[in-house]
């Protein structure tokens, strides 16, 4: 078969629906074929919010995520959204009131870089989906079509306060594959969990990973070689944009073209070029970071976060100026030559730069208590010198990654309007000590410490040891 | 050239001789000795050892004070299972004197002596000392043998850093233990238990290279056991499941004299009285909390403070690159139920005693090495961190490379490029 006949019989199967539709009016002559459209969301979300009644907590220490703080006050929420903050609340009668004396309340925090599902508990070669290891660029890929929502890590992270996270495939890749971004209640399928109407995200890498996994397979085996890998691939995705560009231009016009060929690795490419999605770069040394602020201007296209960013420090100033995000780890450093430079202060001198700095995990660990990874981080900055509050400190949980996941008009701050995705913590939150008591995802109660038989428990976890233990 | 060896050696002699004596005042001392705590304390330190710790103690002339009012002041920390001093970076980056690729000079893996190894100027050292710690038990980390060789107690002040060679043999009867002996516990045992014989055959006699020898392992190796089956040297196993940790206790009961801690012991709180009873030590860390194994699944943050409550002595301390997390991993044990004080136990006097070496080192008191550590507030929070922290009675300089690239970094703005700022 040619490769035209190919194209021929794909574009008569996606036009079969339009085809038979039209069947009615027999077509004289020949009229011009329905405008092929690609559906950007053919996996759409089936998520459903938990119940949520009027709820009161009041008398309770508030950090609302945007750098204030309220002492004694209350937040007000009902059918999902928040209704009111502030020192002063009325809440409907029948409205739950819930003391929060001596308790600290925050916006739900939001992990931007997370394995879990795509790399399961139990470890192993059946649960590692995580990373497309056979061609340097895979765009195609999209890692809600590796998740296992049965991942017994998302009830852990759910513990530690976390409402939603962003769901990353691998950094082997030069280009990994489309991210996801999900809400942490669980579901019975990902789409059950989907964030409705969050962007998607594209998952790049820098540095060691790439090289290291194609150094042998027929390349990249350098970090120049990574370069031209991308450069290659946005001029590829460039080259795909035209063609669709003319294709539709051609039919709006009343000719009657023939759609290109859709490849899905340039669907996604093209996606970010043409700014619905987002691209989140795994990048360590600052010099790496500074070669991709480069390739987004030579491409015209946004790099919304560098994830890890080990040295974001080195060139805090330049990434405030490019308006890039780093997620970050507090302490993490040595596993790697590129990771060799890790200081305890990078978070806190990137936000004194005047850049988006985030807490992140990438582990199923680090996720369960990323407000201490903010504590430990914050209190390194003030030894430093570097003066920044609590308040001010927690938008790195919150805020800031709701901003680089695109959802930050949705979730991430404790305003009217907003979703009730929140958490009663027992005590100041940069304590080693607190726990997140209650966690709410859009008003409803996700988790109660304080009643062990409302947990979730996996579908892998029951029936074995330890089966709705504290964890 | 002998002669000024001589010199050099003098000098070195008289420059310890006039180190300061140093007196440590007004802290919250937390003696994790029968003294227990002890506000607004002194702690006088005389030739690097401590002389008195007490309220009120009368300041000798020429001591330094070292002023600690509204401190908290505790023991130097102990990292329990770690590398430390053994990997620069563990990937990609050269070699790693904490891994091996077996030979045949020992297939066992029992041979390997990391005290050869141990590289003072590894930059973990300074990253993790400048956080309190002040010792490390350091062990080969990656072997595929049946043994994972002898480790070493080291100090992380500037010199003399050998505090303990062979002071432990370590040995895996987890998931990871049988996957290296063929893929199942059914041939992992038969092997220690083999090893084990071979080493008592020898009744305490090593083997010299004219002896004949017809057992499985080298002459290497069942020599390297000999201190292990007479109880001299301590053998670290680690076991997850319960079932795992009944066959090391069933081990313990078979080998009385063989002196051994557990490591992990994931799923040890099913057990906690059993292991207790049979006075076995467990060293772990309270983080890993989900089932990523088979033989993990019972893992909770829970486990430290279940057992410590049935008795069983705990050690928290195991990683290398951030060893100095481990207060935070303690505290999160304390969240979890272990009580504080035991949760700085586990850091300090639990690890030296299952060591060997809390004659010296573990608690402050008197005639004990002066490792001793200044802290802003509590140890186990994560916005605290140490003042000051002195090894052998000296205070280190707090600095490492992480912080001289942080204070070369503070400022982004410069006239002339970064490298030509030395911090």
């Amino acid at each position: 078969m040619t490769k035209q006949q190919q194209t021929g019989r794909l574009l008569l199967a996606t036009l079969t629906m339009a085809v038979l539709a039209a069947c009615g009016q027999k077509a004289e002559k020949e009229a011009s074929a329905p405008l092929v459209e690609i559906n950007k969301d053919p996996y759409p979300s089936t998520y459903q919010a938990l119940p949520s009644p009027a709820t009161l907590i009041t008398n309770v220490s508030i950090l609302d995520g945007l750098g204030g703080q309220i002492d004694k006050g209350s937040v007000l929420f009902q059918d999902g959204k928040i209704v009111a903050v502030g020192s002063d609340v009325d809440a409907p009668q029948d409205a739950i009131v819930i003391d929060g004396k001596g308790k600290w309340l925050t916006p739900g925090i939001i992990d931007a870089h997370s394995h879990l599902g795509v790399y399961a508990t139990p470890d192993g070669p059946s649960h590692s989906d995580g990373n497309e290891m056979t061609k340097p660029v895979t765009a195609q890929v999209w890692a809600e079509h590796s998740i296992w929502p049965q991942d017994p890590g998302f009830r852990r992270a759910l513990a530690g306060g976390v409402t939603a996270l962003q769901i990353l495939p691998g950094s082997a890749n030069l280009v990994g594959g489309r991210s996801v971004t999900v809400k942490n209640l669980p579901g019975r399928t990902i789409q059950d969990m989907k964030f409705p109407d969050a962007p998607y995200g594209l998952k790049m890498a820098c540095g060691e990973n790439p090289k290291r996994v194609y150094g042998n397979k027929g390349g990249p085996a350098t970090r120049m070689g990574n370069v031209a890998g991308y450069r290659q691939a946005w001029s590829d995705a460039q080259d795909y944009q035209r063609k669709w560009d003319k294709y539709t231009q051609e039919h709006k016009a009343g000719k009657n073209p023939t759609p290109p060929k859709r490849d899905l690795t340039l669907d996604t490419l093209a996606g970010v070029l043409n700014g619905e999605i987002l691209v989140h770069m795994h990048c360590y040394r600052a010099d790496d970071m500074g070669t991709m602020l480069d390739l987004m201007k030579e491409f015209d296209y946004k790099i919304t976060s560098f994830q890890h960013a080990v040295e974001a420090y080195k060139i805090a100033d330049r990434l405030a100026d490019d308006q890039v995000c780093s997620a970050m780890w507090a302490d993490w450093w040595g596993f790697k030559m590129e990771a060799y430079d890790g200081i305890r202060e990078n978070i806190p001198m990137v936000h004194k730069a005047g850049a988006c700095a985030i807490v992140h995990s990438d582990s199923d660990l680090g996720i369960q208590r990323l407000n201490q990874e903010a504590a430990k981080a914050l209190g390194d900055g003030q030894r430093a010198g570097i003066d920044i509050s609590k308040a001010v400190a927690w938008q790195w949980l919150s805020a800031n990654p709701a901003k680089s996941l695109g959802i930050f008009d949705k979730t991430g701050s404790l305003e009217v309007g907003k979703n009730a995705d929140l958490v009663l913590w027992s005590a100041d939150p940069f304590s080693s000590y607190a726990q997140a008591e209650r966690v709410y995802i859009d008003g409803g109660l996700a988790f109660d410490r304080q009643r062990p038989d409302s947990w979730p428990v996996s579908d892998f976890e029951l029936g074995q040891p330890g089966e709705g233990d504290v964890k | 050239m002998k002669k000024t060896s001589i010199a050099l050696l003098t000098g070195l002699l008289s420059l310890t001789a006039q180190a300061d004596n140093i007196a440590v005042v007004g802290g919250y001392v937390h003696t994790l000795s029968e003294q227990g705590s002890v506000n607004n304390a002194t702690v006088l330190i005389r030739d690097g050892r401590i002389e008195a710790i007490g309220e009120g103690i009368e300041i000798p002339a020429h001591f330094r004070v070292i002023d600690a009012k509204g401190k908290i002041v505790t023991p130097g920390l102990m990292g329990a299972y770690t590398s430390v001093g053994l990997v620069e970076v563990g990937s990609s980056a050269g070699t790693v004197d904490a891994s091996y690729k077996p030979q045949d000079f020992s297939k066992a893996g029992a041979a390997l002596d990391v005290s050869y190894a141990i590289n003072p100027d590894n930059s973990v050292v300074d990253v993790t000392r400048i956080e309190g710690f002040t010792l490390a038990a350091t062990g080969m980390s990656s072997t595929h043998t049946l043994f994972g060789g002898q480790g070493a107690i080291i100090s992380l002040g500037d010199d003399d850093n050998l505090v303990k060679a062979k002071a432990f043999m370590t040995v895996s009867v987890s998931n990871a233990g049988a996957d290296d002996a063929g893929g199942s516990r059914a041939a992992l045992w038969p092997q220690i238990e083999n090893a084990i014989a071979e080493a008592q055959s020898l009744k305490g006699r090593a083997l010299g290279p004219k002896d004949e020898w017809h057992g499985q392992l080298s002459k290497m190796d069942v020599n390297a056991l000999i201190p292990v089956v007479t109880g001299k040297m301590l053998l670290v196993v680690d076991a997850r499941r319960v079932s795992d940790i009944r066959q090391v206790l069933a081990f313990k009961a078979r080998h009385p004299k063989i002196n051994l801690a557990l490591l992990r012991a994931t799923e040890g709180w099913r057990i906690a009285g059993e292991i207790a009873e049979a006075r076995v030590p467990v060293i772990l860390d309270p983080e890993p909390n989900l089932p990523y194994a088979f033989d993990m699944l019972g893992s909770t943050m829970a486990n430290a403070g279940r057992l410590d409550a049935a008795g069983v002595q705990v050690s928290i301390g195991v990683d290398t690159h951030n060893l100095r997390l481990a207060t935070q991993h303690a505290g999160n044990a304390v969240a979890n139920g272990l009580p504080w004080q035991d949760g700085l136990a586990a850091l300090t006097i639990n690890t030296a005693k299952l060591f060997g070496i809390d004659k010296d080192y573990g608690s402050l008191e008197k005639g004990k090495v002066a490792d001793l550590v200044i802290w802003s507030g509590d140890p186990l929070e994560v916005m605290h961190a140490p003042e000051q922290v002195l090894i052998k009675g000296q205070p280190i300089k707090v600095e490492s490379r992480q912080t001289k690239l942080r204070d070369r970094y503070l400022t982004l703005e410069r006239d002339t490029p970064h490298q030509y700022m030395r911090p």
